[in-house]
């Protein structure tokens, strides 16, 4: 205990930090003794807890603490009729779950479609990504950045609803497409992938940019001049070096499509994804709607475990 | 020290837990008794309310009946509007709201769970002119008393582009067993209440399956009920609950036929959209709405004040006018802008709503009176229609 504390004694100022203000006024106070300086570590620790309690106290309660709750609560019934909530124990709604083919079907469609719009948003990317971190000049960087990042700054339920327009019966994609002879896909299933798809790709573009940045000139051009062609350097250099990015990204793309609802509704048609069953279950019976709020967590946690086991929560 | 501390703190959530639980058995008095009398109003009063029905002028200056009645009573109008019967059943558990609109597929669940009170109509005056088809229904009485103030009712239609559907229909069999001839452009009202409108088209179609009410279906009944959805589930191109959405769809042409409001088939028209909106032969099925009274009401004599003031003749006609929908005073058939809504609406029709059969909660005792067989209930009814959108 005393060697910390009277190591400030000996070396006050800048090592201390902002505490010892004596350094603008210098001869104004004495330096602090080994008793103020305690004083002052103890404040310093204090101030600590201050700062991080907070937050810590908001992690474990409100966030913990609701999951926790939320799954307690799955082991509860309702009463049929008045859809009170009935504190016995029972394993009802996890067996229903379990046996129900429907909520099988649901949560394969669920999965289907996040794989899906993270296989587009990884594939789309790529390029999006190499171009702007290689190819493009130091001068467009920045703009190019900005214009990916736009899309982020509109709301969400503007950017749904104008895709509902633009692949309406007679939305902009309908007249296009006419005179081909083709139309589009409509509300449905398809229509939900391209807009998750789109709503989601700057969280896939960002970290892959920020990890094709940071790849050494030399490394590229020690590649080229082996005599590899630029297949070769993308198998070997580039997609190696992005693929930590492209997992951290598809972390934001999988779990965002997975708990979406919102965009289902507007142009998925008649399409029913986990997100919405939640939804029409929550008022009714909380606890069937925690027990099928246990399958996109059960998801995720797995998804987190195997992409960690692939190394690439290190670069998120 | 820390371990006592720790079993303290432990004990007390056990402690909080215990109140917490037993506050929530705590409702063994279910027998709420209306008011006898009135007394002075309370200055507030808090409402659920669909929207539209509470306006205050905020959406429309014109509609605006909120004020009016603040300025008159002194009883400052909180509203909080609810998007589902489910919503509202919710919101009312909270013990915070002192009146709710509730359509009759809530109505007798609040009455259930003691969430609703007894109205005395003696305490409302206006409640002598509201048309005798509304009073006294089983979706809003129990045991011969009232459980709240009628509002007003409307029917679920069958709406259709008229450039697109060529032969007009007047039947649903054009959303059941004719829906493929506008496949993925079929819509439908996405709630479990919707399953009684494949019941009553089954009622009027297959005599063998015995329904007699389209809300009191048998395990097999239902099974029925839901293949027919199944069926027509290929043939749907969305699901509304959003009326909005609905007026959308049917304009742009991604829907051609289905469900539809009143309401609906009005702001399409006004939209210049091709609709036309017609009762088929089967009947319909339709809601009515209920002001009801919390049991656990903070406000109840600015609630009672709330009730006689939305359903008297001027106002129970501006909201009805503003909805969409038949109003439940008789009186207010006076009052409408348009001296036609009442005839548009077939407010006084009692023939045409004697074939609408309003939503109400389906629950295990048959509705229609059979003594010898369980029926499904409405967490059956949820259960199937997620597996009808599958």
């Amino acid at each position: 205990m005393r060697a910390p504390t009277a190591r400030p004694a000996q070396d006050p100022g800048p090592a201390e930090g902002p505490p010892p203000r004596p350094a603008p006024s210098p001869g104004a106070r004495p330096a602090p003794g080994p008793r103020a300086a305690a004083r002052l570590r103890l404040a310093a620790r204090l101030r600590l807890a201050a700062l991080l309690g907070p937050p810590l106290l908001w992690l474990t309660l409100a966030y913990l603490g609701s999951l926790a709750v939320l799954l307690v609560s799955a082991f509860w019934t309702t009463d049929s009729f008045t859809s009170d909530v009935v504190r016995t124990w029972t394993t009802d709604n996890l067996h229903e779950l379990l046996t129900t083919p429907v909520y099988r079907t649901i949560a394969l469609r669920t999965v289907s479609i996040a794989i899906a719009v993270t296989l587009i948003d990884a594939v789309l990317a790529l390029p999006m990504a190499f171009f702007m971190a290689r190819v493009a000049g130091r001068r467009w960087r920045r703009p190019l950045l900005v214009a990916v990042l736009t899309p982020l700054w509109a709301g969400y339920l503007v950017k749904a609803y104008a895709w509902r327009v633009m692949l309406g019966h007679d939305g902009v994609l309908n007249r296009t497409l006419a005179p081909l002879g083709l139309h589009g896909p409509g509300y449905g299933t398809t229509a939900v992938v391209v807009v998750l798809a789109y709503l989601w790709l700057p969280y896939m573009i960002l970290p892959v940019y920020a990890a094709l940045e940071r790849i050494p000139e030399r490394t590229l051009e020690a590649s080229a001049d082996l005599g590899a062609g630029p297949w070769r350097t993308l198998r070997s250099i580039v997609l190696p070096a992005a693929r930590p990015a492209l997992l951290a990204g598809s972390v934001f793309t999988f779990s965002l499509s997975l708990g979406d609802y919102l965009t289902v509704q507007i142009v998925g048609g008649k399409t029913q994804l986990i997100g919405n069953v939640i939804a029409s279950q929550v008022t009714l019976d909380l606890p069937m709607a925690a027990a099928l709020s246990a399958v996109p967590v059960v998801l995720i946690v797995c998804y987190l475990a195997a992409v960690r086991r692939a190394g690439a929560l290190d670069s998120l | 020290m820390r371990k006592t501390s720790a079993g303290r703190s432990a004990a007390a959530a056990c402690a909080l837990l215990l109140a917490v639980t037993a506050c929530g058995s705590d409702d063994g008095d279910r027998a709420a008794k209306a008011p006898e009398k009135l007394g002075k109003g309370e200055g507030k009063v808090n409402i659920i309310a669909w929207a539209g029905y509470a306006e205050d002028g905020s959406n429309d200056p014109d509609a605006d009946w909120v004020h009016p009645f603040e300025k008159k009573t002194g009883c400052r109008v909180d509203t909080k509007v609810a998007g589902t019967s489910d919503e509202m059943v919710s919101l009312m558990k909270t013990g915070q709201y002192d009146t709710v609109s509730a359509s009759g597929d809530a109505t007798l669940r609040l009455i259930a769970s003691g969430d609703a009170a007894p109205v005395n109509t003696e305490l409302v005056p206006h409640y002598k002119d509201i048309f005798p088809g509304l009073k006294m229904r089983p979706f809003n009485s129990k045991d011969g008393r009232m459980y709240g103030i009628p509002h007003g009712r409307g029917a679920n239609l069958l709406m259709y582009r008229t450039d697109k559907v060529s032969a007009a229909p007047d039947s649903w069999r054009a959303v059941f067993e004719d829906a493929d001839a506008h496949s993925g452009h079929v819509t439908a009202y996405d709630s479990p209440i919707y399953i009684a409108d494949a019941a009553l088209y089954l009622m009027k179609t297959k005599p063998s399956l015995g329904i007699k009410d389209p809300y009191a279906l048998d395990r097999g009944q239902l099974d029925a009920a839901v293949a027919l959805l199944k069926k027509q589930h290929r043939a749907i191109g969305e699901y509304w609950s959003d009326y909005q959405k609905e007026i959308t769809a049917f304009r742009s042409g991604d829907s051609v036929i289905g469900t539809t409001w009143q309401v609906i088939a009005n702001l399409a028209q006004a939209d210049k959209a091709p609709v036309k909106a017609v009762m088929p032969k089967e009947g319909a099925t339709g809601w009515s709405d209920t002001w009801m009274v919390s049991t656990k009401a903070a406000h109840p004599n600015c609630a009672y004040k709330w009730l006689d003031w939305i359903v008297s003749p001027k106002v129970n006609a501006q909201v009805a006018e503003y909805f969409g929908e038949a109003p439940a005073n008789a009186k207010a058939c006076a009052e409408t802008a348009d001296p036609r809504h009442c005839a548009v609406y077939h407010a006084d029709d009692e023939s045409y709503y004697r074939r609408v059969h309003f939503w109400t909660t389906p629950i295990k005792q048959c509705l229609d009176g059979r003594e010898n067989t369980t029926c499904t209930d409405y967490a059956q009814w949820t259960r199937a229609w997620t597996e009808i959108k599958g």
